[in-house]
């Protein structure tokens, strides 16, 4: 665990993208996940399709599928690297995603290969801002 | 939204209840409830689910004898439909496709009545208009309201109002009077469960909504869980399952063709009806259990054991009451036979599927009391 004086590593709170997933870091690891607002807007999670360990992925590519009853959706990867590890349990329990969206619920850990790019993302008052305007 | 998007009568009711409002038909409807499609399809299933089906169409065709120019355009037998009863039947082009599937009741001496999916209906009354011609009249019924009550619990709330309906099987259609107005009352509906569907003038459609809200086993269920239930029951939709090149043998439909009309041989697209019921068919429904990964949906590629591509799904997704994904698709006859092990591609993966027997979740249609 590095300390938060390391600004290499990051912020150490939950960051947003505008596409609803959040990642917070840990020394130069960022978990994965979809936020609150986004799986209630999914509704009921019936399947989900984590990234494999060694899945190399940009900032904006494709990440994991989440599918609920209706429909399925991308979940995009909110910062670059390369995947060390996809959350195994949300194969046996998908509800996963929508009884603990933003801590059981998470896709994927990413190795960060650019840190900086955690920095611009959204504080939580941030977010809450943006949602407010959809 | 779009501001051109029409509104049933239950509009505001749907709002009131917390729905989740989205496009559909033309109509702004309730995709879900507060609930979530998961828990409405099975309320429906266990106890009662309420229904807004009030964006599709309802007409009255009148005339000596509509049954007999309809014909022209359907292959049901609707000349030897009885009074007091409804029939599935599907509207056809030259080619035999389906134009719209239907359903066709005689529930008075005032003709027919009709009802057909609301994205079709436009159509659908101008070509029937068109096959009347001289003959006979469709009258669209734009000021009635339609409700669909299904499930287990769906006969003893509604007998609980409308006494009647507890005397009615399966397909029975009466008019009558229901809670203080003009019903047309039919033991029916697209969920695989028993239930009635509902039709009443459009200014007492909230009433009799809430009425049946109003008891405990009552819950309104959305656009969402109407689909899953529906797939589950192994019944084809227009527009996914149904289309114009699609004929109702491929589909698997041949109780819509009625024995009188096979014989007769009278109505639009008998030719390649005619031998595809004996059995010249390059494509056929298949109705698939998906054993391993993710929902097969509409779009996912068919293939069989060695990976060749040989067919569509058309309608896929999770069953709530199975609790794994199921999807109905086209593929050759050769494939077709229960137990046949296929593999359905989904995002470039292939996953096992097994052709099964539909219904997917048994029905409980009411045929007998």
């Amino acid at each position: 665990m590095v300390t938060s004086a390391n600004s290499n590593q990051g912020p150490t709170e939950m960051r947003f993208t505008k596409d609803h997933e959040w990642v917070i870091v840990q020394g130069d690891v960022a978990t994965v996940g979809i936020s609150a607002y986004a799986a209630e807007q999914l509704g009921d999670v019936v399947f989900v399709e984590v990234p494999e360990a060694g899945k190399v992925v940009k900032q904006g590519e494709g990440l994991a599928v989440v599918e609920s009853v209706k429909a399925a959706s991308d979940v995009y990867a909110p910062v670059s690297g390369e995947v060390i590890e996809g959350n195994a349990e949300l194969g046996d329990a998908p509800e996963t995603v929508n009884a603990l969206p933003e801590s059981g619920g998470w896709f994927a850990k990413i190795k960060l290969s650019n840190p900086a790019e955690v920095d611009a993302l959204m504080d939580r008052d941030a977010y809450e801002a943006f949602l407010s305007t959809l | 939204m779009s501001e051109d998007l029409k509104k049933t009568p239950l509009y505001d009711a749907h709002v009131a209840a917390g729905a989740r409002m989205v496009p559909f038909a033309g109509y702004s409807m309730p995709v879900q409830y507060k609930d979530g499609v998961l828990k409405e399809h099975l309320w429906t299933r266990e106890h009662a689910g309420l229904f807004d089906v009030s964006h599709m169409g309802q007409a009255r065709l009148r005339g000596d004898n509509p049954a007999k120019s309809f014909e022209k355009v359907v292959s049901a037998d609707y000349q030897g439909l009885k009074p007091g009863k409804q029939r599935y039947g599907v509207l056809l082009n030259a080619q035999g496709g389906i134009i719209d599937d239907l359903m066709t009741a005689r529930p008075d001496d005032d003709g027919l009545f009709v009802v057909v999916n609301g994205a079709c209906k436009d159509n659908d009354y101008k070509i029937i208009a068109e096959t009347l011609a001289g003959e006979a009249t469709v009258t669209r019924l734009e000021d009635r309201a339609l409700l669909a009550l299904q499930g287990p619990e769906a006969a003893a709330v509604l007998a609980a109002h409308v006494p009647e309906a507890a005397g009615m099987v399966f397909m029975d259609t009466v008019a009558l009077t229901a809670f203080g107005v003009d019903a047309i009352l039919s033991r029916s509906g697209y969920t695989g469960e028993d239930g009635y569907e509902i039709s009443v003038p459009a200014d007492a459609a909230e009433r009799v909504w809430n009425t049946l809200l109003a008891d405990e086993r009552v819950k309104p269920i959305g656009l969402g869980a109407r689909d899953s239930l529906r797939l589950e029951a192994g019944l084809p939709l227009y527009g996914h399952d149904l289309d114009e090149t699609v004929s109702p043998i491929e589909a698997g439909l041949n109780f819509a063709v009625g024995k009188s009309r096979r014989e007769a041989g009278d109505y639009l697209g008998a030719g390649r009806i005619g031998k595809e019921l004996a059995g010249e068919l390059s494509r056929v429904r298949v109705n698939l259990k998906v054993l391993e990964g993710a929902p097969a949906r509409e779009g996912t590629e068919i293939a069989d054991e060695t990976g060749n591509v040989i067919g569509k799904v058309t309608s896929g997704g999770f069953a709530p009451s199975l609790g794994f994904p199921i999807a109905i698709g086209f593929a050759p006859p050769a494939f077709a036979a229960v137990g046949t092990k296929l593999k359905v591609i989904v995002r470039g993966k292939a996953a096992a599927a097994e052709v099964v027997a539909t219904p997917f979740v048994p029905n409980r249609y009411v045929r007998k009391l």
